[in-house]
C-alpha cells in the first residue's frame, strides 16, 4: 500500500503544477558527427552517423532555495539508428532541504563513485547507453531520497518505484554488439517487471582528507545478462539471430574510498553483488597524481593509473550462452588503465584526456581521447577518439574491432 | 572563494606605541594580524562577481560567479561558489574549507554528471577558471600562511600606507613573496605585487572601490590583476554584498554543493 501511494506521488510529480514565478531556463543544442575509419564489419551499419540533441533545463527555487524544482527533458535524433532517436526525462524533480535533512521526489540523478574509467558502484540511475558508449549518460530515475544528514555522516535513503531498460542500438547503430540485442522483448526475474520497487542506503562521510560512501542495493540489476531463445538460433547453421536482455534481482555491495595527499588522489571502488548466477566481485582502484603548473606554465598534467577486476569469467569464450544459459558481455577482468589529463586553464577550458585500457589476458587494447574547447562565450566543441587494437577474435570486445572512430560535437549554450 | 579580505579600521592613534621596538618582522606579523583582528566578525556573507578576462589581443571573456561565505571560528573560511558563466559550465560549484595551517579541502560539482570530485590540495598555484587570479590569491587570506616582513611607512595615490612583504608558507604557492600597501586609516589592501618562484614580479593587483558594510568591514568591489609577464589582466567586480543572511555549516557541506543550482 505504501508503495502504491509512493508511486502516485510519484505519479502526481510528473503532472507538475508549475510554480507561479518565471524560473530560469539553460540548456543546449549540439550537433555531432560520427565516422568511422574502416568500413563495418555488418552489412546493417554506416561509415558515418549525424545526430542533434538537446537538453534544456527549467529551474525554480523559492523558500531562499531550500525548495528547488527542476525539469531537464532531453531528446536526440539520430540520422540511421532508430533506437538512438529517443527523449527521456532527465530530471523532474522537487527537493526540499532542512537543517538536518533533505528530501528528493521525482525523476533525477544520482552519482557514486570516483574512479575515471569505469563507474562501478554508481547503481541508482540506468546507463542511457545508446547516446554515447561511456556509459556516463543516464535515464531519469522515478525516486524518494531522504538524506538524513548527521556529524557522523550521511545516510541516504532511496525508495525506487519502476525501472528503467538499459538503451542497446540497433541494427543499423555503430558500434554495436555483433549479435542483435532485441530490446523489444525483454526478460525479468521478478513476476513485477518493470514495476519492482527497488531499495538502496548509502551512507557517506569525510574525515579529513579522506571520502568514504558504503552502500547497498536491492532490486532490479541495471546490467542485463542475456539470453539466447531457442527460436533465436538458427538450427541448421548454429548461428543466433539475436540475444535478450535478462534483468535478474541483485543485491550489490559497494564501497567507494577516495584519499587525497598533496599532488595525489587515491581512488577505490568495489561491489560484491549476487543474483545473476554465482555471487561476484569487481574493483577497481588507482590513482590520479597532477603537475600543477608545468615548466612555468599554466598548463597541469594529470598521470592516471587505474586497475580493474572482475571476478566474473569471460562466459563468451567458455560457450555457455549455447547452452540456454544466462551470460554477462563484461569487458574487464583484468585489465590496466594508463591516462593523462591535460588542463590547460585557459579562458577557453581547454582540457584533454586520454587512456589506454590495456587487456592483462591478452584480450587487446582500447584507445581513448577526449577533447573539448569553448568557442566565445556560448559555444563549445568536443572531440573523442576511440579505437581498439589487437583485440582476439573470441573476445567480447572483437564485434567492435573495426570500429575506430571518431565523434565531434558542437554545443550552444543558452 | 572567499574574496581578498579587506582590512577594517583602526585606532591609528594606538599604532606607534605597540609598534615600537620591534624588528621588521615582528612588525609585519604585528600588522597583518591587527588588519585580521579588524575584519573578523563578520560571520557569513553572499555577494556576487564578475570576471573580465583580457588577454594580450584585447579580447574579453566574462565569468558570473555567486559566492557565500562562512567565517569559522578558529579556522579558515569555509565557501561556495556558484558560476553561471559562461553558460557550459553553469550550475559547476566549488566548496572550499579553508585551514589556518595545512592544506585547504576543496571540492568541485560537475552537474551534468551530478558528480562530486575532491581536488587534489596542492593546485593553489593554478589559475581560477582560466583568469589571473590564482586559487591561492582568492581563498580565504589566513595570517598564518604567510611570515612577514615591514619594508617602510610609504604614501600610495595620496594615502599613508604601510608596505609589507610577506612569503608563503606552502611550499607549493606559485610566489616567493608579494609586497602589500596597505593603507594606515583602515588596513585595507591597496595593492598587492606577487612575485614568482623565481622571484621576477608576475603580477600586479589594485583594489579600488571600496564599499562600507555593518559600519565595519570594507569590501573591494574593484579588483585589477595584470599579469606582466603576459599582458592578460583580469578585472573582477564584486557586487550585491549581503552580510545579513543566516548561512550556517548546512550552506556549506556536500549536499548543498549539490544543491547548488
Amino acid at each position: 500500500m505504501l508503495i502504491k501511494c509512493l508511486r502516485l506521488f510519484v505519479a502526481f510529480l510528473l503532472v507538475p503544477v508549475l510554480p507561479l514565478q518565471a524560473g530560469d531556463w539553460s540548456g543546449y543544442v549540439a550537433g555531432e558527427f560520427l565516422g568511422f575509419t574502416e568500413n563495418p564489419q555488418f552489412s546493417s551499419q554506416y561509415n558515418s552517423y549525424l545526430s542533434i540533441a538537446a537538453e534544456p533545463e527549467y529551474i525554480h527555487e523559492w523558500n531562499e532555495g531550500d525548495d528547488i524544482f527542476t525539469f531537464t527533458p532531453y531528446a536526440i535524433a539520430d540520422n540511421h539508428d532508430y533506437r538512438r532517436t529517443h527523449a527521456d526525462i532527465r530530471e523532474l524533480s522537487w527537493i526540499h532541504a532542512a537543517d538536518n535533512w533533505e528530501l528528493t521526489t521525482g525523476i533525477s540523478k544520482v552519482f557514486w563513485g570516483v574512479t575515471e574509467s569505469v563507474h562501478l558502484v554508481d547503481i541508482i540511475n540506468q546507463t542511457d547507453l545508446v547516446v554515447n558508449e561511456d556509459g556516463e549518460d543516464k535515464l531519469g530515475q522515478p525516486m524518494a531520497n531522504l538524506s538524513l544528514i548527521r556529524n557522523w555522516g550521511v545516510v541516504d535513503l532511496f525508495v525506487l518505484p519502476g525501472f528503467r531498460e538499459r538503451t542497446f542500438p540497433s541494427r543499423k547503430g555503430r558500434p554495436r554488439f555483433g549479435v542483435n540485442i532485441d530490446t523489444d522483448r525483454v526478460f525479468y526475474e521478478s513476476g513485477a517487471e518493470e514495476w519492482h520497487t527497488d531499495f538502496a542506503v548509502r551512507w557517506s562521510h569525510y574525515i579529513g582528507a579522506v571520502d568514504i560512501g558504503i552502500a547497498h542495493f536491492h532490486g532490479t540489476t541495471r546490467q542485463p545478462r542475456f539470453i539466447i531463445r531457442p527460436a533465436a538460433i538458427n538450427p541448421a547453421t548454429g548461428t543466433v539471430s539475436e540475444i535478450n536482455p535478462l534483468y535478474e534481482i541483485i543485491d550489490q555491495t559497494s564501497i567507494d574510498l577516495q584519499a587525497v595527499y598533496g599532488s595525489w588522489l587515491w581512488k577505490l571502488e568495489a561491489i560484491t553483488r549476487s543474483g545473476q548466477g554465482d555471487r561476484f566481485y569487481s574493483y577497481a582502484g588507482g590513482y590520479e597524481y597532477t603537475f600543477v603548473g608545468v615548466l612555468e606554465s599554466q598548463l597541469d598534467i594529470g598521470v592516471i593509473t587505474e586497475y580493474l577486476y572482475d571476478s566474473r569469467g569471460d562466459e563468451i569464450k567458455q560457450n555457455k550462452a549455447l547452452q540456454g544459459k544466462p551470460f554477462d558481455l563484461s569487458p574487464f577482468q583484468k585489465d590496466l588503465v594508463l591516462g593523462t589529463r591535460l588542463t590547460f586553464n585557459d579562458a577557453q577550458s581547454t582540457e584533454v584526456l586520454a587512456s589506454v585500457i590495456i587487456d592483462l589476458d591478452g584480450g587487446g587494447q582500447s584507445y581513448n581521447i577526449e577533447a573539448s574547447r569553448r568557442f566565445g562565450s556560448n559555444w563549445k566543441l568536443s572531440l573523442e577518439a576511440r579505437g581498439l587494437s589487437n583485440v582476439p577474435n573470441d573476445s567480447v570486445m572483437a564485434s567492435y574491432k573495426d570500429d575506430n572512430r571518431l565523434r565531434l560535437e558542437l554545443a550552444r549554450y543558452f | 572563494m572567499t574574496p581578498v579580505r579587506i582590512l577594517p579600521a583602526i585606532l591609528l592613534c594606538l599604532l606607534p606605541f605597540s609598534l615600537l621596538a620591534e624588528t621588521p618582522e615582528e612588525k609585519g606579523l604585528a600588522i597583518a594580524q591587527e588588519a585580521d583582528r579588524y575584519d573578523s566578525g563578520f560571520r557569513n556573507y553572499t555577494n556576487d562577481i564578475r570576471m573580465i578576462l583580457k588577454n594580450r589581443q584585447g579580447q574579453e571573456s566574462i565569468r558570473e560567479i555567486r559566492s557565500s561565505t562562512l567565517e569559522v571560528d578558529g579556522d579558515g573560511d569555509k565557501s561556495l561558489t556558484i558560476f553561471d558563466e559562461p553558460r557550459d559550465v553553469k550550475g559547476t560549484a566549488l566548496l572550499s574549507f579553508t585551514h589556518k595551517t595545512g592544506p585547504d579541502d576543496q571540492w568541485l560539482y560537475l552537474p551534468a554528471l551530478k558528480r562530486v570530485k575532491r581536488i587534489a590540495s596542492d593546485n593553489k598555484s593554478g589559475p581560477f577558471m582560466g583568469s589571473e587570479f590564482a586559487y591561492e590569491d582568492i581563498t580565504s587570506q589566513e595570517v598564518d600562511k604567510y611570515t612577514y616582513k615591514f619594508l617602510r611607512n610609504d604614501t600610495l595615490d595620496g594615502l599613508n600606507v604601510f608596505v609589507l612583504e610577506r612569503y608563503p608558507i606552502d611550499k607549493k604557492s606559485g610566489y616567493t613573496r608579494q609586497i602589500i600597501w596597505l593603507d594606515q586609516e583602515h588596513y585595507k589592501e591597496r595593492k598587492i605585487e606577487y612575485y614568482d618562484r623565481k622571484n621576477v614580479l608576475l603580477k600586479t593587483l589594485v583594489f579600488a572601490d571600496y564599499n562600507l558594510y555593518l559600519d565595519k568591514y570594507y569590501r573591494a568591489h574593484d579588483m585589477y590583476m595584470v599579469n606582466h609577464q603576459t599582458g592578460k589582466s583580469t578585472r573582477l567586480l564584486q557586487s550585491n554584498f549581503n552580510f545579513d543572511v543566516e548561512l550556517t555549516d548546512r550552506d556549506f557541506d556536500k549536499n548543498s554543493l549539490k544543491r547548488a543550482r
